[in-house]
């Protein structure tokens, strides 16, 4: 048996090589790496492993236990469901982006140490911003770089938090820290960034929607999530956290309900779902981190099953706009199927795969007595049957027919939507195997009658309402149109920097030109010319007048006199007489 | 009547084309949701809150919280923030 090595190498330096295969050869090298990684991650034995010596500490490559493994299984396996989603991909740009990409996350869940945490923090963001730039879009172009300023800004300030917190402890070890003192902030600020906190988000939703159609599968997956597992390693159980938590599950759903973009829908979808994650590691208890992981598992497969129904009608039509699409179910059927599993799952109908995970993040906060969380928690469950429940898969495959008759997504898709959808009504229907991967012991039963009833109740009375206001024509029809939201901050504000930048600085500019280069200069310039000159006259003016010499006279004598000095041709007497008066004036002055 | 690109080919009938099936679907869907508000009366609930032993309580937060949400979503923030789609270009 061959050593095991980092998780992360498989995948980063596998990539590397993706551009010297061809054809089927490339598809089943492909396929192959993710299990490769599989079977090179579970005979890794727990404990840290690869310890590296650096400067004067020590990095270790792979700390392996119960949180970073259940990281470490849905990475991989959702990298198979994504290479398997876009084998028809020809650009070998993208294939190589999504695995450096995947191998980046598998090293930050599985660094034992601030210094290639933060490595992989950031190849994170590098690898992803190819997925964005691949489409080869203005759009896409644009959303990229501001991704990439976002991201950089992020990153800054974590590396500014790190080396703040190595200072004052001396030590890089990545763990529970909580939040004290200006390091604990400014690293909780740089998690928070990737994990899309309110305000914080509109990267996510400005970006995602604009990747390549298979590039958005892997990014639904992993920047997010890293920064979830990021938050439960170094922050469990800090209060803000569940505000912002609730927050985030709240304020996108108004968003996704007026959004045209379904895939920007879903990319709300995914601030909201994350929310329930972040506010499971604020509330801090085994069964609230426990549920967060175990929702993170859930989100990261059905959120890229939504993605991927979505990218199959986007792959058969070319569209993605409510108001283009409609009607899809006739020859899409199984793409249809596939995106209700879904949409079932993520709004956590009993027997999918939500059921089981988000309650107990609910459970977690009424076990705390926590009302007002639980309040927002439960309107944000409706509220996401609402938009990507019904929403999606009603105005993408249902509602008025576009007319459109797509052919039926091509097999390599329809296989990886099934096996994603399969996942998730096996995880909702047996817990079990989930809950035991789990970093706590799990002692949580989600069936039973009340609760059941309960959600199922929720959920109905959602879909009523939803369909109320739809044959009442209440509903807000889809409308080609962009909705603010914070990146307006930097969007329209950095064009106010730039101008106020472009006005102001160059109003100096043009003053320092008019003053120093066109005026101060000029007049030196001129002074070094006729200065001699000018002293020169000065004394003789006086002399001459004293000796009655005046009218045309003078003014001849003036001229002449001017005219010689500039021209250098006087007597040697006066010259001589001149360069004397110069030499005493320089005496004088200095 | 739907046609394909095809004037002449016979447009298909789909599921739904038929309003009859779309009526089924909306009458076993009130169904259920009666068959839910009756099926409470059954069950033996243990409250971790108390609003959430009253009568039908997630069936009414359900409905009233999706209604909140549109009617906010339409009437308040779309106006708000609606721009033109090349707001930013």
């Amino acid at each position: 048996m061959i050593d095991p090595v980092p998780p992360a190498l498989i995948f980063i330096i596998g990539a590397l090589i993706v551009p010297f295969f061809k054809g089927k050869l490339k598809s089943a090298y492909l396929l192959f790496l993710p299990v490769l990684g599989f079977v090179n991650l579970i005979s890794i034995p727990e404990g840290n492993n690869w310890i590296v010596g650096f400067l004067d500490y020590n990095l270790v490559l792979g700390r392996v236990d119960r949180l970073s493994l259940i990281f470490g299984y849905i990475f991989h396996l959702i990298s198979f469901i994504a290479i398997l989603y876009s084998l028809h991909v020809k650009d070998d740009l993208q294939h190589v982006a999504g695995l450096v990409y995947a191998g980046s996350a598998l090293g930050v869940v599985f660094a034992g140490d601030f210094l290639s945490f933060f490595v992989f923090w950031e190849m994170l963001t590098v690898a992803s911003i190819f997925l964005i730039w691949a489409r080869r879009t203005k759009a896409s172009l644009d959303a990229g770089y501001r991704y990439l300023l976002v991201h950089a800004a992020g990153g800054l300030c974590l590396l500014a938090g790190i080396v703040i917190h190595v200072n004052q402890t001396g030590s890089i070890e990545f763990g529970y820290m909580g939040l004290n003192g200006l390091a604990s902030y400014l690293i909780f600020f740089g998690f928070g960034l990737n994990c899309a906190w309110p305000v914080l988000h509109s990267w996510l939703t400005d970006a995602y929607p604009e990747a390549t159609i298979t590039g958005t599968i892997f990014l639904s997956a992993f920047t997010t999530k890293c920064a979830v597992y990021a938050l439960a390693r170094v922050f469990p159980g800090t209060e803000a956290l569940i505000w912002i938590g609730a927050i985030m599950t709240g304020f996108p759903i108004f968003y996704a309900v007026i959004e045209n973009d379904l895939r920007r829908v879903l990319a709300y979808s995914l601030v909201n779902q994350v929310g329930f994650m972040v506010c499971g590691i604020g509330i801090g208890t085994h069964l609230a981190i426990n549920g967060a992981v175990a929702h993170a598992f859930n989100d990261i497969l059905f959120k890229a099953l939504l993605f991927m129904s979505m990218g199959a009608v986007m792959y058969r039509t070319g569209k993605i706009n409510g108001t283009d699409l409609g009607g899809l179910y006739r020859t899409m059927p199984l793409t249809c199927i596939f995106c209700m599993v879904g949409a079932a799952s993520i709004s956590a109908f009993p027997l999918f795969s939500g059921f089981v995970s988000k309650s107990m993040v609910m459970d977690a906060a009424a076990g705390g007595h926590m009302r007002g969380i639980w309040f927002l928690l439960l309107f944000a469950s409706a509220g996401v049957f609402h938009h990507a429940g019904i929403k999606i898969p009603f105005f993408a495959f249902f509602s008025h027919d576009s007319g459109m008759r797509p052919k039926e997504a091509p097999l390599h898709m329809l296989i990886a939507m099934g096996i994603a959808a399969f996942l998730c009504i096996f995880i909702g229907s047996f817990p079990g195997p989930l809950y035991s991967l789990l970093p706590y012991p799990v002692n949580y039963v989600p069936y039973t009658a009340p609760h059941v009833l309960g959600q199922t109740q929720l959920l109905f009375f959602s879909a009523l309402a939803f369909t109320l206001l739809l044959l009442s024509g209440i509903y807000p029809g889809e409308m080609r149109c962009v909705n603010l939201d914070a990146d307006w901050f930097y969007r329209k504000g950095a064009r106010l920097f730039y101008r106020v930048a472009d006005r102001s600085f160059n109003w100096v500019n043009s003053v320092c030109d008019r003053v120093f280069v066109k005026g101060l200069a000029g007049s030196l310039g001129r002074l070094s010319r006729d200065l001699t000159a000018r002293i020169a006259l000065l004394i003789l003016v006086s002399f001459w007048i004293l000796r009655g010499v005046s009218g045309k006279k003078l003014e001849m004598k003036k001229t002449n006199f001017y005219n010689d000095i500039l021209e250098g041709t006087l007597p040697v007497g006066i010259g001589a007489g001149l360069a004397a008066v110069f030499i005493i004036l320089i005496f004088v002055l200095t | 009547m739907q046609n394909t690109e095809n004037g002449d080919q016979k447009a298909k009938e789909y599921l739904f084309d038929k309003p009859k099936n779309v009526k089924l679907l909306l009458s076993c869907f009130y169904a259920s949701l009666l068959i839910l508000l009756i099926i409470e009366f059954f069950v033996h609930k243990h409250p971790h809150f108390a609003w959430e032993g009253w009568l039908e309580f997630y069936a009414v937060y359900g409905f009233v919280a999706c209604v909140v949400l549109v009617v906010a979503a339409k009437y308040i923030l779309r106006p708000l923030v609606k721009r033109r789609e090349d707001y930013y270009d």
